[in-house]
């Protein structure tokens, strides 16, 4: 199947090509009405200045809830009194678990597409089809695949959730940086879930969110290590080793259909 | 304490100014500033913007007022812009839309539970339980799209479950137009009232109106698309309550008032005090535009505005959860439908709008799509399936 937002036509208005003349209009009028300007400086500039008064009211997005529990209260309080910011680690646990979440619906959005643009079919590559293993997310993908995938992240935030807990803080709490990561999810959302947007469009969304994903985990598990958490560690380690293959499959599919429509590979859909 | 309209005058129009710096402040915080400080800002922004709509549907009809409805007018769009500028961008569209609709139900119910003319609060209670269901299916949307939690900007005032259903609250036209009080008869409260929830509604469908196209997903399209044209049957219902004889002047005269009536309430209840003075410069504001607007009705129609007003208005009403009243209204009133001007038994919902209903949903209802099976859930509904998907 050719991807439709592949075909070439006419019909593109947005670049100067399109309008020879009306351009030359166009740098005709700025040369006669703004024929002497200094080359802008960015970094430099209006925008740099009133950014840099806005920044220095140090107003933050907002602040991390205190533990709630008796005996999460008791340990993690403590150890926020000596030093030890475990808030930090709420705050970026809280973040994990607000994108594995909305991963969750990413996928949700993603298997409608592929459903809708190819059901029944298989999406062909190297391996086997069989998409439990890591290696054989080498391009084969299927529904199954697909929900299995997504249903991993809805464990991820599930597992994350229950770390939260286990230090006394609230998992339904959003912390600052959970809140930062939802504003930056929004425009994975509105890719994945545009009825417009081709397989490959989306695909190139999720492969921004697996990437950030995956350095998500590795952040977090270094920062559970660092305060002592190795159980937490340990856990995040085999997610971190699924979201990996996550990575993996988005990408080599990504590139599949890319070079499938470019007519550098055979065509993918059997 | 009640406010008095003419006691304090306010600040002089003509030393009301802003600078770009004081309208664009630093916003609240979504996080940690308490709902109902986000309930005020949206409140106050559907306020000026009505008073912007106002004075230009005023000009236009009349050109002796031009000049000095254009100097007001030019304030009130400036403190529209302060106000609604307070929301930060970490509230998305849709998380707003949450806010927007606990704002209709927080404050339809306080103002409901006040109002002493029966039939205006059985209207504002029918409105209630309208708004109290567009709730539950932008929270079913906000989860199920997003995978977000709409009680993180509720913080646990407002209860998310179904209302009065979204697919059954379209009606036909005439079944939206109710009747009007008399502005002699009238309680100045009750007037205060149905001004207050027309631009509360009137500013939510201009907003769901401008926002719904800026989603991708075609299911929130269509389900801004249905909640919209319900706003307009809400801005219908409540415009229709206000008196239509009332002279222009008496209209500007009482959006001041209830400027001032709401600043004022605003100002006493607010827990953040960089917001507090905010309200308190609003307030300020206002009172210096009721007293400007006071000399041109003495001028134009040679009366008193004593005869309009009392010296006190009634006390604010106060920002809080109104659960229980929600909750007894929805267990009383959920079958209750419109026919003509009347709120009606269900039987007696008219043929006119079960037609439209019908005409209109025959593709398919967005606002029952969206919910299908929707149960609230602390921390989204994956929260209680897992991985069951």
């Amino acid at each position: 199947m050719q991807d439709a937002s592949t075909r070439i036509t006419l019909q593109n208005r947005t670049g100067v090509q399109r309008s020879p003349q009306d351009f030359q209009d166009m740098l005709d009028g700025m040369e006669e009405f703004q024929p002497q300007l200094a080359e802008p400086d960015p970094g430099n500039d209006g925008i740099a200045e009133v950014r840099a008064e806005y920044i220095s009211e140090q107003e933050p997005l907002g602040t991390i809830p205190p533990p709630a529990t008796p005996t999460g209260m008791a340990k993690s309080a403590m150890k926020m009194l000596t030093g030890n910011r475990m808030q930090v680690l709420v705050d970026k646990l809280a973040e994990r678990l607000a994108f594995e979440r909305t991963g969750t619906r990413l996928y949700d959005a993603l298997i409608a597409k592929y459903e809708t643009l190819y059901a029944g079919s298989t999406l062909a590559g190297r391996g086997d089809g069989n998409g439990a293993d890591a290696d054989d997310y080498d391009g084969y993908v299927s529904r199954e695949t697909l929900v299995e995938v997504r249903n991993q992240e809805a464990e991820h935030f599930m597992l994350v959730a229950d770390a939260i807990r286990r230090l006394g803080a609230d998992p339904t709490a959003e912390t600052p940086c959970a809140d930062s990561v939802g504003v930056q999810s929004i425009g994975l959302v509105q890719t994945v879930s545009d009825p417009r947007t081709s397989l490959a469009q989306s695909l190139n969304a999720m492969l921004t969110a697996e990437l950030a994903d995956n350095a998500g985990w590795e952040l977090l598990i270094q920062l559970a290590e660092s305060l002592g958490q190795d159980e937490m560690a340990d856990q995040f380690r085999d997610a971190l080793a699924t979201e990996a293959r996550h990575l993996q499959m988005i990408r080599s599919w990504l590139t599949l259909l890319v070079m499938a429509e470019s007519g550098n590979a055979p065509a993918i859909v059997r | 304490m009640a406010l008095s309209l003419t006691q304090n005058r306010g600040t002089p129009v003509d030393r009301q100014y802003f600078t770009w710096r004081e309208m664009v402040q630093t916003p609240i915080s979504k996080l940690d500033d308490d709902a109902f400080t986000r309930v005020r800002v949206i409140l106050m922004n559907g306020v000026e913007l009505e008073a912007v709509r106002f004075g230009h549907t005023a000009a236009r009809r009349n050109l002796q007022l031009r000049v000095p409805l254009a100097e007001i007018r030019r304030v009130e769009h400036q403190q529209a812009t302060m106000v609604n500028w307070l929301l930060g961008a970490d509230h998305s569209p849709l998380e707003t839309t949450i806010a927007y609709e606990q704002v209709a139900i927080e404050v339809t119910a306080a103002l409901a539970r006040r109002e002493p003319d029966p039939y205006i609060a059985a209207n504002l209670r029918f409105g209630l339980l309208e708004d109290f269901d567009h709730l539950y299916r932008y929270s079913a949307l906000l989860d199920r799209l997003t995978g977000m939690d709409a009680n993180n900007i509720l913080q646990c005032y407002t209860d998310i479950l179904p209302g009065r259903p979204t697919v059954i609250e379209h009606r036909a036209p005439p079944d939206n137009v109710r009747r009007p009080m008399d502005k002699r008869a009238a309680q100045t409260l009750s007037k205060l009232h149905a001004l207050t929830i027309t631009a509360g509604e009137q500013q939510t469908q201009n907003y769901y109106l401008n926002i719904g196209p800026t989603f991708a997903d075609p299911l929130a399209r269509q389900l801004y698309a249905e909640i919209a044209s319900i706003e307009e049957q809400h801005v219908t219902q409540y415009e229709s309550l206000l008196d239509p004889s009332m002279s222009l002047l008496e209209d500007w005269l009482l959006h001041e008032a209830n400027e001032a009536y709401l600043y004022y309430g605003a100002m006493q209840q607010e827990t953040n005090p960089r917001i507090k003075a905010v309200w308190e410069r609003m307030l300020d504001y206002e009172l210096g535009h009721f007293n400007y607007v006071a000399r041109l009705f003495e001028e134009h129609e040679g009366r008193d505005v004593q005869e309009l007003f009392p010296n006190d208005l009634p006390d604010p009403f106060p920002y809080e959860s109104n659960r229980e009243f929600v909750r007894e209204t929805l267990a009383r009133e959920v079958d209750l439908r419109a026919s003509g001007t009347e709120i009606v038994p269900l039987e007696e919902d008219p043929d006119s709008s079960i037609e439209y209903r019908r005409q209109l949903n025959a593709d398919g209802s967005p606002s029952e799509r969206v919910a299908e099976n929707y149960r609230y859930t602390s921390g989204t509904e994956l929260n209680r399936l897992g991985a069951a998907a």
